[in-house]
């Protein structure tokens, strides 16, 4: 059964993440990508990481989104008609890149199956032990980033 | 682990594919160009999260989770250069932006 949702799943991820790749009006490309995002965080959850899955759904689909479509908002940027839609050659160049990446990755994930016996899943207490002790020093850097991004949002939103 | 490490990957390559394509042919707008660069990061973190299910290890979800706080920090200050390149030229155009070479 938990097969089938995760088919069921992926296929929404796909479908959801190419209409937002092909919409021309940038708030239905977010609200796609939002659903897509949601059915990711699903996926997290039955690939036995309810912490990432957690994460994605108030991070991801919470702030992020949200602060696309406040930008969008905020510079009027939701109008299609007045955008400039990609051009032929470019549209045509991208298809050449992703079909050259595409095959080459699924060729490579497809035949180098590796058989390993199945590890039994984490918990939530083993994953926060592991995180702050033996990566305690990488959450110090990251918390020191998102200081410094404050830091350079503020100075380059600042009006002058 | 539900289903073999191959769907996992195959399916987060299929997401890396779509937003490459994304930031590949939406050169004229900004805004849609950091959505491929989200979508590639979400197929990243999916082929990490993948590998964290397959070998029982944390160390997959734990730089999934590095990956979540970096694309937050990254997301804020592309969309205050979003703002700011905006207020200078009135466009989002990628193209409109060739400061340097004038």
């Amino acid at each position: 059964m938990e097969q089938g949702i995760f088919y069921i799943l992926a296929a929404v991820v796909v479908i959801a993440t190419f209409f937002s790749v092909r919409e021309k009006h940038p708030v239905h490309a977010i609200i796609y990508l939002a659903t897509s995002f949601f059915a990711l965080a699903v996926i997290f959850y039955l690939l036995a990481a309810p912490l990432v899955a957690a994460f994605e759904v108030i991070i991801y689909a919470g702030a992020i989104m949200v602060l696309f479509l406040f930008v969008i908002m905020m510079l009027d940027l939701g109008r299609p008609e007045k955008a400039m839609l990609p051009g032929k050659r470019d549209r045509g160049i991208a298809l050449l890149l992703s079909a050259v990446t595409l095959a080459a990755v699924i060729t490579l994930a497809v035949h180098r199956s590796v058989s390993m016996p199945a590890a039994p899943p984490m918990r939530i207490h083993d994953f926060a032990a592991f995180l702050f002790s033996r990566y305690g020093f990488a959450v110090e850097v990251v918390s020191m980033q998102l200081l410094f991004a404050l830091v350079g949002a503020l100075y380059l939103g600042r009006r002058r | 682990m539900i289903v073999p490490l191959s769907h996992v990957l195959v399916l987060s390559s299929l997401l890396f594919v779509m937003g490459m394509f994304c930031l590949v042919s939406w050169r004229t707008n900004l805004i849609m160009m950091l959505i491929g660069i989200e979508i590639m990061l979400n197929a990243a973190i999916l082929a990490f999260v993948g590998g964290a299910a397959f070998w029982g290890a944390a160390d997959g979800q734990v730089f999934s989770l590095f990956i979540i706080a970096m694309t937050s920090a990254e997301v804020s200050l592309a969309l205050a250069l979003v703002v700011y390149l905006h207020r200078r030229k009135r466009s989002v155009n990628s193209d409109d932006f060739t400061m340097l070479k004038e």
